[in-house]
């Protein structure tokens, strides 16, 4: 059970909200959607669903054109950020609900209804109203009432954003073992890097109304193609430099020469953008290949276990993340070391050659 | 500017709260001392009272019992405006039709302040945010990040209030532009020294903005202190839970003769020596940075490993408890059986929830 799009475009009057695409997702798969807000999430997702229509190109479901197919004939389920669940029903009458509109007989639902509440832990809530429960809750409750189903596409948009810091790390761990023995095809949209890490799976990169890449998601992480893509899953933001390459050494920052690292050591000569991740750049030596450098410190910040170190050089800002306290006051001096061996490079036109 | 002052604060909603009921109140009992231009987070669940205490400070809500005192002047009755504080909330509070200069100006305009003073101080606080450009542009056509630091502006445009209080501003904002007006803020307040109360869920927000964060579970205060306070010597279970991605390792212990086990075997530990008496639960603390596989320790499973990017989480079963630890990204990661050491000076002993040997 494969899922295609072929060609899709979307455009709202005179704007593109998305450009070609076409991209394959398999049955028993955690999909993720990675971008910022307007990325073009949200757009893609009800074009799956079928909320939307395509402007150009086909959407396939086991090899069928389903392109035109109505939502409520394409057996998808769908959780958005806000909890929606019908105020005036109690839990219990909220994830049944699917089940009686489709007809299913009160045995079963009471099966599936129970089984679904003791997965998300609803069991001692099932006869309160929404607006008795806490946020987690409600948003448990909407998603116990997308599982319940068997749908063949789950798409949850963004479900975790409305919930506290803590609750949402517990969700994230729970959510893929709920999926895991689904023969369902789940998309999940987020904007956040260190959610598609966690989750593992397949993450598709996108920025304006295009997937800049897709694949296993440590590979669109570790191998970014191209620098969007690098960008769109970097946190904190990714550092990116102008480097000038010729033979063994790479000049950078005007005039600092430092040696190739292992990934530069096949380019040819030339120009490239160098990205280093913040956590390759530290206030104290490590790696093997590694680039000194000054910096005025802007801000640190520290979050008990690590630190967060802002500086500036050659007028451009640097972010270095790094183990234990560094403490470094405002306007201050500091010596960062990058990393080189764990360096990107990339090509005039913004796509990775190392 | 002020040092803020917190006595024995209580609140009810309810109309008759009964005295000795604490369940009666979704705050109980609650002192702080905030000092003039500090920056301080005062973090928690939903649900936890901060919210309310957030609208006692500011003069919204009038507490049950307590007293709150800006600069030793006893504040508790006091109308909002007399207590002169800014405010900035989770969505961004500006008037679309005006430019962004008239928005930064209006806080000062409506108090007053003639033009040729707000002219300087409206242009220094568009500097400080990278606003200048944009100044005569109509905020409507903004992002909204653009719009959020325009509130905080707002926020930040006049000089003379008590302090200025953030409530989850940078919720609604994405990630990379939340590193990005995160160390703005920051750099903000060592550059102006106004006394900062910052308001959040998130840990990560609350760690990396304040100097001392007020940790907050079902209307009392778990813990004051330091990020790094908080980090290493969690008070109680709570703290080390909620403070950390994961949280700390909690695994049920036994403390005979001043040496603590875990499932039978000794694990040593920084205070289990000053464990005294009989409580019903026992429990060791460590945090998954403490935690590391060693050639002898605790026998385990591993059951799951995730990829952080910077580092692996790996999750481990031991006697029925989990026990997660932090590998380095560069670290090849373990499977099946494997052995666990815990650094013991950051390991240690809770006695029904609370860190043995602390006072509180």
């Amino acid at each position: 059970m494969t899922l295609e799009l072929r060609n899709i475009t979307k455009k709202m009057g005179a704007e593109t909200l998305i450009y070609d695409t076409s991209l394959v997702l398999d049955s028993r798969s955690f999909n993720v959607l990675l971008g910022t807000t307007l990325a073009g999430k949200t757009t893609l997702m009800q074009l799956i669903a079928g909320i939307q229509k395509p402007t150009s190109g086909k959407i396939f479901f086991r090899g069928k054109d389903v392109t035109g197919q109505a939502v409520q004939k394409r057996n998808v389920s769908m959780v958005y950020q806000q909890f929606i669940n019908y105020p005036n029903f109690n839990v219990y009458d909220n994830i049944a609900s699917p089940l009686r509109v489709a007809g299913m007989n009160a045995a079963e639902i009471e099966r599936r209804v129970g089984k679904a509440a003791e997965l998300l832990r609803l069991g001692p809530m099932l006869k309160r109203k929404p607006s008795e429960l806490s946020g987690g809750q409600q948003q448990r409750t909407a998603i116990a009432r997308a599982l319940v189903k068997d749908s063949d596409i789950i798409l949850l948009d963004e479900p975790l954003a409305n919930l506290d810091y803590k609750l949402r790390e517990e969700l994230r761990d729970e959510l893929p073992k709920l999926f895991a023995d689904r023969d369902a095809i789940v998309v999940y949209a987020t904007t956040e890097p260190s959610e598609a890490l966690l989750f593992g799976g397949s993450t598709a990169t996108m920025s304006e109304g295009r997937i800049t890449q897709f694949g296993p998601t440590s590979t669109c992480y570790r191998r970014p193609q191209d620098v969007l893509t690098a960008q769109v899953f970097s946190e904190p933001p990714i550092n990116l430099t102008k480097v000038e390459k010729k033979g063994a050494t790479i000049t950078l920052l005007g005039d600092q020469k430092w040696s190739v690292g292992a990934a530069g050591k096949g380019l040819s000569d030339g120009t490239y953008t160098m990205g280093i991740r913040p956590h390759h750049i530290a206030p104290f030596t490590h790696g093997k290949t590694v680039g000194k450098f000054r910096a005025k410190v802007i801000v640190t910040e520290i979050s008990g276990s690590e630190s967060v170190i802002h500086a500036s050089a050659a007028d451009q800002t640097w972010i270095s993340q790094s183990h234990g306290i560094h403490a470094m006051p405002v306007g201050s001096t500091v010596e960062l070391f990058a990393d080189l061996d764990q360096s990107l490079f990339f090509d005039s036109a913004g796509r990775l050659v190392s | 500017m002020a040092k803020i002052s917190i006595e024995n604060l209580r609140h009810s909603y309810l109309p008759f709260p009964n005295p000795e009921m604490d369940e009666d109140y979704v705050l109980k009992k609650l002192s702080i001392d905030w000092q003039d231009g500090g920056a301080y987070a005062l973090l928690g669940p939903s649900g936890c009272g901060k919210t309310t205490l957030l609208n006692i400070i500011s003069g919204l809500v009038v507490p049950s019992d307590g007293t709150i005192k800006f600069d030793g002047r006893d504040v508790t009755r006091a109308s909002p405006e007399e207590r002169n504080i800014a405010q900035v909330f989770q969505f961004p509070v500006i008037y679309d039709t005006m430019t962004v200069y008239d928005n930064l100006a209006f806080p000062l305009r409506n108090r007053g302040v003639p033009e040729s003073e707000i002219d300087p101080r409206v242009k220094e606080i568009a500097e400080m945010l990278d606003l200048t450009a944009t100044l005569r542009n109509r905020a409507s056509g903004l992002t909204a990040d653009g719009k959020q630091k325009i509130s905080l502006g707002r926020g930040l445009v006049r000089s003379d209030v008590s302090a200025i209080m953030f409530d989850e501003p940078l919720t609604v904002i994405d990630p990379h532009l939340k590193w990005q007006l995160r160390s703005k803020l920051k750099e903000l307040h060592l550059r102006t020294k106004r006394t900062m109360i910052y308001v959040t869920h998130d840990q990560t927000e609350a760690l990396t903005f304040a100097d001392q964060v007020v940790l907050m579970n079902n209307g009392e205060i778990v813990q004051q202190g330091t990020p790094v306070e908080l980090f290493e010597k969690p008070h109680h279970t709570f703290v080390g839970h909620f403070i950390g991605s994961p949280g700390m390792n909690i695994l049920p212990c036994e403390v005979k003769g001043g040496k603590a086990f875990f499932a039978g075997q000794e694990v040593a530990t920084q205070n289990a020596k000053l464990y005294k008496g009989s409580h019903a639960k026992l429990e060791i603390g460590v945090r998954p940075e403490f935690v590391t596989v060693a050639k002898k320790g605790i026998e385990a499973e591993v059951v799951k490993v995730a990829d952080a990017g910077r580092f692996r989480i790996v999750e481990t079963k031991a006697a029925n408890s989990s026990i997660k630890l932090l590998l380095p990204e560069d670290v090849s990661v373990p499977s099946g059986k494997v052995k666990l050491a815990f650094d013991a000076s950051h390991t240690q002993i809770y006695a029904d929830d609370w860190l043995v040997g602390q006072d509180r």
